[in-house]
């Protein structure tokens, strides 16, 4: 079976959940390989073994993680000319993209982004124009460089018990042309990731303030879900940016997504609009949100909020 | 200084967007073309640095001849002048080509500093910083929503899953902008007069040093295999609330089993 380069997405060493998607993508497809850059594979090691790395390279080196994106690139460009996999997989995020760019131009290879699913001969599937238009589309040049959205397959338990093989790369002074001299996380708390919660409760300029982020909290919470923000609420400072769900902020794709005081704008809808089920409490019954909704309440949103949290809690 | 800003015209996202049959490649006939969002805020910043280090703003499109409108607006908010790649043989690029092309536009062009989008709202790639850095061989200051240029220095962060990056680097250098990077201008009266007195260079793929075969559909990396239009959503269900807003919704998400 073929070789398919999975670039593991990680914080400080903790594994994104969509990197198990990608195995389990890359498993169906041919044998998954994982490629770990930076520190801390120690304690993800069983992660990736339990979904399924048939394989593992480790690029330990600190040095790697100290540039932006280029180093990743340099290492996975250097497996494809080694290792000759089928394609490599990446998360669709912000950087997952930027590394496959730098990538796919360091190998010669075309390049698919935002793929939601992919079929037997690399046959890419793209939800397109705001989840309007399914496209398919294949790489016809090179080994396939594809960057696959966050959420779009499931991640399946399929243990293995990977070989795993130390990988070193030497650094041009391009690849460490920009140097990350400070990381600053912020802190999430305990509910899940935005791009990976099931359940995603959103709050806008509706909820009027900092304070009364509460209330979206408190119906986040008590579903297990995540919180996200309308760009009127990041920009006011009400909630952090990398909250930010739309356009210029997160694609998210949850089963279920809340929009709380939240108008619907085109820039707002492009990052949610392909939820599975989505919900809205708004008072002007003309939000354009409401287009798009399974179930919507016409209402003030500090009775609405509170009293559903409450009847969740309640049911439980 | 020699800011060059990239600018794509794209189709406005208010109205219906398409492919075209014939090709799968973008239907701009169909809807109104605008200026990339993202770049009205690459402009600004583009501006913003040349007030305070001197220099000049140049804008380079690669784009069919409706983008001169991109063009004009550009010009409108400050820039100084503009070079237009206005070609067929570019139609229905992909991003490894279209970033080959730009590159080629930049090597004419010069360069200390090249601002673009951080991504353009047609097809969302995200990827043109990276491949531009890579192919130029400086360095990458992409998604950032804060800069600072003092001498060759770039400082900047850089917005993260997590959180953000400081990053520094040295000029010349590539950067992209996320839209919390400033608040872009209007362009005046007068912005909108002098504009058309402002040079736009328009070259086809030959004279910009670009090898037509290395671009176009005929010679992209990728290909379109099909497309289809998604199924609509179905009308949902809207109610007012009458005291019982919330309860009704858990009553909805009760029967679809999410309580
Ligand atoms: C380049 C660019 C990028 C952008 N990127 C993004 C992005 O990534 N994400 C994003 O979200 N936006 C983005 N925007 C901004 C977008 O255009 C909208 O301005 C923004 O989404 C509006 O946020 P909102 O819906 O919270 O606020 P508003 O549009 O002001 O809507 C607030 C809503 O709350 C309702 N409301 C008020 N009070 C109550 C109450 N008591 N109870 C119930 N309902 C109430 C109102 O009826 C209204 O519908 C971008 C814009 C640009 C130009
Ligand atoms: C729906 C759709 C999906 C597509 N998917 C893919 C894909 O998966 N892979 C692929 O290789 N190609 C794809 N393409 C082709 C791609 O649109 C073009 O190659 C495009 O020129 C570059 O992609 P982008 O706009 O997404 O770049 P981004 O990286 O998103 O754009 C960032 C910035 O680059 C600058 N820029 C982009 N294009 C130009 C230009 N022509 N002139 C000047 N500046 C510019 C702008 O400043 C823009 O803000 C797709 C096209 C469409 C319409």
């Amino acid at each position: 079976m073929a070789e398919i380069l999975v670039l593991v997405d990680h914080v400080d060493g903790e594994v994104k959940k969509v990197t198990l998607e990608l195995l389990t993508l890359a498993n169906r497809l041919g044998e998954a390989s994982a490629v770990w850059v930076g520190a801390g594979y120690d304690g993800a090691k069983d992660k990736l073994a339990e979904y399924g790395a048939q394989k593992v390279y480790v690029g330990a080196d600190e040095e790697l993680a100290s540039y932006v994106v280029a180093p990743k690139a340099a290492l996975l460009a250097q497996l494809v000319q080694e290792k000759s996999p089928a394609a490599v997989l990446v998360a669709a995020t912000g950087e997952g993209k930027e590394v496959a760019g730098r990538l796919a131009v360091k190998i010669g290879s075309g390049v698919l982004t935002d793929v939601v699913d992919v079929a037997d001969g690399f046959v890419a599937e793209h939800s397109i124009f705001g989840g309007g238009t399914i496209a398919h589309a294949k790489v016809t040049t090179g080994t396939p460089v594809i960057a696959v959205r966050p959420n779009a397959v499931a991640a399946e338990a399929a243990p293995a018990t990977p070989a795993e093989e130390q990988v070193t790369v030497a650094l041009s002074d391009t690849d460490k042309g920009t140097k990350i001299v400070e990381k600053v996380v912020q802190e999430k708390g305990e509910r899940p990731d935005l791009t990976e919660a099931a359940i995603v409760v959103s709050g806008g300029r509706g909820v009027g303030g900092a304070e009364n982020f509460k209330i979206i909290e408190g119906l986040a919470d008590s579903l297990g879900a995540a919180v996200g923000a309308s760009r009127a609420a990041t920009d006011a400072g009400w909630y952090p940016h990398q909250f930010q769900v739309g356009q210029t902020g997160k694609t998210v794709s949850p089963q279920l997504y809340i929009a709380v005081g939240i108008s619907g704008a085109i820039q707002h809808r492009a990052g949610m609009q392909t939820s599975k089920t989505i919900i809205a409490i708004n008072k002007d019954s003309e939000a354009p949100i409401f287009e798009l909704v399974d179930f919507g309440v016409v209402g003030d949103l500090f009775q609405v909020a509170p009293q559903l949290t409450e009847e969740i809690t309640k049911r439980k | 200084m020699n800011i060059v800003v990239l600018v794509k015209q794209v189709p406005d996202t208010e109205s219906p967007r398409k492919l075209k049959s014939e090709d799968s490649t973008l239907d701009r006939a169909a809807a109104d073309g605008v200026i990339n969002e993202l770049d009205e805020y690459a402009i600004e910043e583009g501006l913003r640095i040349k007030e305070a280090h001197g220099g000049e703003v140049t804008v380079v499109t690669l784009g069919p001849g409706k983008a001169t409108e991109s063009i004009r607006k550009a010009l409108a908010m400050g820039a100084d002048k503009a070079v237009h790649v206005l070609d067929d043989a570019l139609a229905g690029s992909d991003a490894l080509q279209t970033s080959y092309a730009i590159a080629q536009v930049l090597g004419r062009t010069g360069f200390d500093l090249v601002i673009l989008g951080s991504e353009s709202t047609d097809a969302r790639t995200g990827v043109l910083a990276a491949m531009l850095a890579e192919r130029l061989g400086v360095p990458q200051v992409s998604l950032a929503n804060k800069v600072e240029i003092e001498g060759s220095s770039i400082k900047a962060q850089r917005i993260t899953d997590y959180g953000f990056d400081r990053v520094e680097a040295t000029l010349p250098a590539v950067v992209s902008v996320v839209e919390k990077i400033n608040e872009p201008r209007y362009p005046s009266f007068k912005g909108i007069m002098a504009a058309k007195k402002k040079p736009v260079e328009t070259l086809g793929v030959a004279d910009a040093g670009i090898d037509a075969g290395q671009v176009g559909l005929a010679n992209a990396a990728t290909a379109v295999v099909d497309f289809a239009e998604a199924p609509p959503r179905a009308q949902g269900q809207i109610v007012s609330d009458e005291g019982d807003g919330g309860t009704k919704i858990a009553d909805f998400l009760a029967a679809k089993k999410f309580v």
